[in-house]
């Protein structure tokens, strides 16, 4: 038997006169996040709502479309004819395996959206006969109305040719569907920050393009094995598969250790980490480079700072946790399901190369003559052509 | 160089007939030892010779010896098992600083229950005998202590502890033989050793297995329920190719000749690299005192850790002792308790050789350490 779900998508819905491109872009991502599960599922829209029939687990649906950003909910949902007795059979059905499960009084209520004016039944006489037909065919007990905090809202859309009617939503990411918005590179270390800043940068619609700093022997191979788990951890919010370039910064790492004073040498190497980002993303057609910085989270995350590695791109450089706490971070990274591997313990090299007193208030001449010594051109080209591309 | 591995106390490389042996009980006595038809018969067959391999090899009765899932198990086995039934005889345990996790770990777990001591070490290593004396009383039902120590390989004085601990009746003692079996000799009952641990990945055996001497186990029980496999100290059922694969091993324990090798290819690194490169130092006993296969040296101004990877691109294997990780300062407890610099605790690495190395080998890590620690020397 095919299961149907109603996708829900909430600010999608706002769009104007692009609206069709967002649905299609979401339509698109859905089949896409399901076709792991095996056959392609049957993907329609009418106003406002996108309906996907397959015959795949419910769970393993659920589990896959809640990382699809663009949608709000995901029903489970029963199509029936416009048929006011089938459709209280469908809700009843629905009803008995939700209290099934429950012995408890479960308080509820059946909201109607009723787009087909044509249906005999207003809204509120909907409403209320359903209401009643469930009540008196339920074990006495196991159902009380509460219009204002139901624990079970038994929802029935009547549309043109069809109702539609749902007793469960879960909850989707929210958002926009990714590949709305262009694309940009995410510079991700192995650590908490950044993988959450790709994906809040995803959520809206942007496809994101990790770019790694590699560094051995300053870093191990582990390290990078982490940054690859953490990619594929990010990879289901992006439907059509992240690219994650691994550059190998040691040359350069080494030209900047030799070369540079020691209270710069973190700064100029993220300047010439945003330099190489900068120089793939004009490779790949990326729009802006997203990092994990938080205002004076550590001592390279000044305002200062920030605006001395600003100077070196070209690329608007965006940093969606400026206003984050680190336990909301922390937060974020849990629900995102990046967080375990995050702090499974493999250096980066920010950690291997600190500085005793690093700078924190450096300016854009105290930096540029720090780099004054500096000839790495080459070293960032070869760099920037050499990377290893891993497909996720 | 194909590839040198210098991390032997870490694991060695299971010996060939290490392997054919495992893959015999794998694809021919398949069957579960406790089985009443001829398949399970010969899965017992091979636990049986095993187990007298090593029960001949420490001069103990094989009815005495427990397979476990390794040197962990054996170690946690011995501890808890012992202090289930000793509670009633006292309450105080020891054990010293630089024990392996599998000890310390359990030491520290008991804390709230027990009068835990932990003895200390002089900078080679050794623990001191009046210290141990002092902690010693009528209350103290257990002595762990390590016999060769996995990160410097020193030797502690067994015998005159052994006497130290002759005089008390109730105390248990226990001894983690797991980097000692085939390194030195050292026979658990005619020294009057109660609970001794080894494993057999550390002697070219397979690993996630290991076995438990006791010599009587009126007083020990099992950590974990279930059947009466290895006479219900150890229920689950038997792990048939890695106790097979640890038989073999122990058939090919080093030999004292082999052992006499990797003692020189010891001194040759450790030679090369104290004269040979600047900023470099032992640490733990004298290179003739401490086991022929543990070398433990310090390099100023190098985390030990870049040191392992920048050798790794060479198929170089080396170890740490402690994770350089700034942000995690959990350090390492065995070169703390030594009391080395602090400033060399993170700029310290372990070469552990094995009877497969050669002086070729050897050279040839010296050589390209001393390349490697100028290049490194010249960006950190």
């Amino acid at each position: 038997m095919k299961n149907l779900f109603l996708i829900r998508y909430g600010e999608i819905g706002t769009k104007g006169h692009n609206r069709y491109k967002f649905e299609n872009q979401l339509m698109t991502n859905i089949k896409t996040a399901l076709q792991s599960l095996g056959a392609e599922p049957k993907v329609t829209k009418t106003f406002g709502r996108i309906f996907v029939e397959t015959n795949f687990d419910q769970l393993d649906v659920v589990e896959r479309l809640a990382k699809v950003f663009g949608i709000v909910g995901i029903c489970p949902a029963k199509k029936v004819d416009l048929d006011f007795d089938e459709i209280k059979e469908k809700a009843l059905e629905l009803i008995r395996a939700k209290i099934e499960k429950n012995n408890q009084l479960i308080p509820f209520r059946v909201t109607t959206k009723r787009a087909n004016k044509s249906f005999p039944l207003d809204t509120m006489e909907i409403n209320q006969q359903l209401g009643f037909y469930l009540l008196k065919n339920t074990p006495d007990g196991s159902l009380k109305v509460n219009l204002n905090e139901a624990e079970i809202d038994l929802t029935v859309e009547i549309r043109e040719n069809n109702a539609y009617v749902y007793a469960t939503e879960e909850a989707g990411s929210g958002g926009l569907p990714v590949g709305i918005s262009d694309k940009a590179g995410l510079m991700l270390s192995g650590g908490i920050d950044s993988p959450v800043a790709g994906w809040l940068a995803m959520k809206r619609g942007v496809e994101i393009m990790p770019i790694y700093f590699h560094t051995p022997p300053f870093t191990s191979e582990r390290a990078k094995e982490k940054v690859i788990d953490l990619a594929k951890e990010l990879a289901p919010y992006q439907p059509g598969g992240l690219e994650l370039e691994i550059v190998d910064f040691t040359k350069i790492q080494t030209e900047i250790n030799q070369n540079c004073p020691e209270d710069l040498i973190t700064l100029i190497m993220r300047r010439q980490m945003i330099k190489v980002a900068q120089k793939i993303m004009n490779r790949k057609q990326g729009k802006a480079l997203i990092t994990g910085e938080s205002i004076a989270q550590v001592a390279s995350q000044t305002l200062d700072s920030m605006q001395v590695t600003n100077h070196i791109s070209d690329l608007p450089i965006f940093r969606p946790l400026i206003g984050f706490d680190k336990t909301e971070i922390i937060n974020k990274a849990r629900k995102i399901g990046t967080y375990q591997l995050s702090t499974k313990p493999a250096q980066d090299c920010c950690t291997v190369f600190v500085p005793n007193t690093p700078e924190t208030h450096p300016n854009l001449c105290q930096i540029e003559e720090g780099e004054e010594e500096l000839v790495i051109d080459e070293l960032i080209t070869e760099a920037v052509n050499n990377t290893e591309v891993i497909f996720l | 160089m194909k590839e040198v591995y210098l991390d032997n106390a870490a694991t060695t490389k299971p010996a060939e007939k290490v392997v054919e042996k495992m893959n015999e009980a794998l694809t021919e006595a398949y069957g579960n030892p406790s089985s009443l038809h001829n398949k399970g018969l010969a899965a017992e067959k091979l636990i049986k010779e095993a187990r007298a391999n090593l029960a001949q090899e420490l001069k103990v009765k094989a009815d005495n010896i427990y397979f476990t899932s390794g040197g962990t198990e054996a170690n946690n086995l011995a501890i808890l098992g012992a202090l289930k039934a000793l509670k009633s005889y006292g309450n105080r345990i020891v054990t010293t600083k630089i024990e392996h996790p599998s000890v310390l770990n359990v030491f520290k777990s008991l804390e709230d229950d027990w009068d835990v001591k932990y003895l200390d070490v002089d900078s080679s290593g050794k623990i001191n005998l009046e210290q141990l004396a002092e902690y010693l009383n009528q209350e103290t039902v257990l002595l762990s202590i390590m016999a060769v120590n996995n990160e410097l390989g020193t030797i502690q004085p067994l015998e005159k502890i052994i006497k130290l601990t002759d005089q008390y009746q109730n105390l248990y003692l226990h001894v983690d033989g797991i980097q000692a079996l085939g390194k030195i000799e050292l026979f658990p009952a005619r020294l009057g050793i109660d609970l001794y641990s080894v494993s057999a990945h550390k002697i070219y055996g397979p690993k996630g297995i290991g076995a438990l001497y006791a010599a009587n186990t009126s007083r020990l029980n099992s950590i974990v329920r279930g059947s009466s496999q290895e006479q219900g100290i150890r229920p689950g059922t038997e792990n048939v190719p890695g106790i097979a694969g640890f038989g073999t091993a122990v058939d090919l324990l080093t030999t004292s000749q082999e052992q006499e090798q990797i003692y020189e290819l010891k001194k040759l690194l450790v030679d090369r690299i104290l004269t040979e490169i600047e900023g470099s130092s032992l640490n733990g006993p004298r290179i003739n005192q401490g086991a022929a296969h543990i070398a433990n040296i310090s390099f100023t101004g190098l985390k030990g850790e870049i040191l392992v990877h920048s050798l790794a691109e060479e198929n170089i294997y080396i170890s740490t002792g402690a994770a350089c990780s700034s942000k995690r300062k959990d350090s390492n407890h065995v070169l703390e308790a030594i009391a080395l610099d602090d400033n060399l605790i993170d700029k310290t690495v372990r070469f552990s050789f094995s009877r497969n190395n050669t002086v070729e080998e050897i050279h040839y890590v010296v050589d390209k350490l001393k390349e490697k620690i100028t290049m490194l020397r010249k960006i950190m």
